[in-house]
Order: structure tokens, then sequence, then C-alpha cells
């Protein structure tokens, strides 16, 4: 591989991929966006690299999130599992994958949650795991549940896991939220619906998936995650 | 390698409570080696909204090379001399006070993108995710001190009247670096 600092082979995400800096229905990002506009740079040497190596130390449970307390959490257990792939297509192996979630009764185990739904003693909701050599990563959680939030007059979030990845360098590092298939707070969610494009939102909602589930154990879902990628440049065409 | 295109996925917000991932006791939470070579720095700031009200529930990350200005990473032609002792990655949740602080090492000057001479300014890339930030925003921290600003090429991009909301202020060994989302004072941020 050579070493460059051709921004073509990071092309930027075309315009509605991702959410604008704040829109109307989402209330929080009215005073927390710029109003300058943001000054476009070329990929240096402090881009192209990231926090990709090492990734730090790895528990074993960090990827059960069933199995971090003395009990089991009370919910719907559930397995999530995926692909991590760049845009072309090729995995990402050995990528740090983190995951964060309410509990089963829509609260998350911080102090400032004030949602009115208990916490449960054996749940903490955050988890770790590496991509292997094909990049694909699974998760053992409970189905968290929707929240309110004060968006807006009964305003709900809608069942969600947050996940946080690496990726290569500071380019493809991605936040992002993933959704449960058929949830009818979909349509109704300022958060989901910040991003522009509806292809875009469904690619947020992972697949009910039969064959990863579990007989009289878990219910399996899949989801594979797109980040940004080094495309081929005509240069490099072969 | 290639398999077939694939559409990106979306960002989403980190939403209120990133703090929940943080608390995972393994991982990224990497304390500052003593074995780490340089100058030991604190970098202390406040993220503030367009009224000047604290953000308390947003993350600040950082990244940045060693004390000689080499990043732990294969894409750096001087990765084979990076300090094996520090490792460049930070992250911290903001507090009620919109306060963060990172203990780091002072990063020495980068080397140049291919093509150039000039060697960049020490710096440090700072990415911001949070409840009201759909999309991260990334933005540098430079050292207000260093005569090597004047001849950055990533500053000189940016209007001149601006430069100063991306310079640290140094008092003993801490550099004080508060970041506006909004209004008076806005901090500069990038596309990437």
């Amino acid at each position: 591989m050579s070493v460059t600092s051709d921004s073509s082979i990071y092309p930027r995400p075309a315009a509605g991929v991702h959410p604008p800096n704040t829109t109307a229905d989402y209330r929080s990002s009215r005073l927390r966006h710029p109003k300058e506009p943001l000054v476009v740079i070329p990929h240096t040497p402090s881009e192209l690299t990231g926090p990709a190596y090492p990734y730090g130390h790895l528990a074993a449970l960090d990827a059960d999130l069933t199995k971090q307390h003395a009990g089991e959490p009370i919910g719907q257990r559930i397995t999530l599992q995926g692909r991590v792939l760049d845009e072309d297509g090729r995995p990402v192996p050995q990528t740090l994958v983190e995951i964060w979630q309410a509990n089963a009764a829509g609260r998350y185990t911080h102090a400032k949650d004030n949602n009115r739904a208990p916490l449960d003693p054996n749940f903490s909701g955050a988890g770790r795991t590496l991509t292997d050599a094909e990049g694909r990563w699974r998760f053992v959680t409970i189905m968290p549940g929707a929240y309110p939030w004060p968006n807006h007059y009964n305003a709900w979030r809608p069942r969600h896991v947050h996940f946080s990845l690496f990726g290569q360098n500071f380019l493809t590092r991605l936040i992002t939220q993933m959704y449960f298939p058929g949830d009818p707070l979909h349509a109704l969610d300022p958060v989901m619906n910040s991003v522009p494009d509806p292809r875009g939102r469904e690619r947020l909602i992972c697949a009910f998936d039969i064959d990863r589930t579990e007989p009289d154990w878990a219910l399996g879902f899949t989801w594979d995650i797109v980040l940004r990628g080094r495309h081929a440049t005509p240069m490099e065409t072969r | 390698m290639m398999g077939e295109r694939r559409a990106l996925t979306p960002f989403q917000p980190t939403g209120p409570y990133p703090q929940v991932m943080l608390d995972l006791p393994t991982g990224t939470a990497i304390p500052l080696s003593a074995a780490a070579r340089g100058e030991r720095i604190v970098i202390a700031g406040r993220l503030l909204d367009g009224s000047g009200a604290p953000i308390f529930d947003a993350m600040i990350e950082t990244w940045q090379a060693d004390a000689t200005g080499c990043y732990a990473h294969p894409h750096d032609p001087r990765a084979a001399g990076a300090d094996p002792g520090f490792w460049g990655y930070r992250r911290v949740a903001t507090d009620n006070d919109g306060r963060f602080l990172i203990e780091t090492i002072k990063p020495g000057p980068t080397s140049p993108s291919d093509g150039g001479n000039v060697r960049p300014a020490p710096h440090v890339v700072v990415g911001i995710y949070g409840g009201g930030i759909p999309y991260r925003y990334v933005t540098r921290m430079y050292f207000g001190d260093e005569p090597a600003n004047g001849t950055d090429a990533i500053l000189a991009l940016v209007p001149e009247r601006r430069r100063s909301t991306l310079m640290a202020r140094r008092d003993g060994n801490t550099y004080q670096f508060d970041i506006r989302l909004q209004g008076e004072g806005e901090t500069v941020f990038f596309d990437v």
C-alpha cells in the first residue's frame, strides 16, 4: 500500500447520507450546531491515521451483556450479529465494536436518566468486541425498551442500540444507532428521521434472522455496518 | 478482496448517555502510561452551546502523535519510531459544567503530507459527539505558543479572523481549550 494524502481515496460522503448538523424537529440540536461553514481540508497523516492499534483490553464477558452481573437481566434475550464492511464490500477485520443501550424497561444505567422505569441490578447495558478476520461481530444482550424523552409532547424513542466503531483511521469513525424491524415509533422519531434519505434510514434497521435464533434460548437479529472506504481511484485501476 | 459496492451506514447521535459506554471498565480507558516519553500536559476546556450554556452530555475524543510527531499507525511513514509507551487516543465525557480534562503528552510536529516538505505545527485532532449532535464535529487544537503555527498548511485554510478559536492557551502545564459550537467565538470545525 502506498502512502498518500490524496483525498480522492477517501471520498467525502455524498450529500444526504449522514444527518445535517441540525434539523427543526430535533430540538436539542438548535443551539448545538455551528452557523459558520465547515472548513474543507485535505486528508493529512492526522486524518489518515487513527486509534486502530492497539485496541485496548477486552474482558471475556464484554460481548455478553447478560453475564456481567450475578444474576440474569430481565427482558427478552437476543443475539445481535453482523459484519463490518467498507464501501467496496471489503471486510474490516480486528476493529473495535462497542454498544450501549437502555434496559428492558427503557432506562439507562446513568444517574441523569430520570425516566420513571426501574433499573435492573443485573444489567449495565454496555458491551465491546473485536471483529474477526471476516469482519464479523456478535453480542448477546436483551431487547431494549422504548422510552419517553422531552423533545416534544409525548415523544418516545424507538427501541435502539447505540454503536461505536473505529475502522482504519480517523475518517472511518462511526457512531450510530441500530433499530429493530417493525417498530411503529420509527416514523415519529426525529433522531432516526434526521437521516434525509429513506434508504439510509432503512440501513439503520436490523433484520430478524430465524437462522440466528437459538431454540429455547434467544431471538437472533443481523445487521451489517458499512464504514467509509478507501476507494480505488482511476489511477489505481488494474 | 473487493466485494459489491455498499452504501454507508448513516451517523446518529450518541444521545445524552455516552458515559454508559465509557463506564465499561475495560478497553479504551487506558491511563497515560508512566513510560510515555515527552512533556506531560493537561488539555482542559469547556464545551458550550449557542447560548453560552455548558453541554453536559457530550463526549470529547482526541487523537494525536507522540512527542516526536509519530503516529502509531501503519499509514505514518515514521510509525516504526512511535513511542510504544504512548497511545494517542483519549476520550472523556463532559461534566455538569461542560468541562473536559485530558491528560496526555505534548505532540511533536507530524510528518508532512506527500508532496509537502513543511512539517505541520503540533496539533491534536478533536472529535465531538453528544445529545443534539446528529453528526460528529471535527476540529483541531493547536498550541498557542508554537512558532510553527505560522506555516501550518491547514491553519492557512482557516480565515485569519477565526484562527484564534483553534489556539490553546498555556497556563503552567495546562492548555486551556474551550469549544463553542455556535455563536460568538464559534470554534472552527472541519469537513474531512
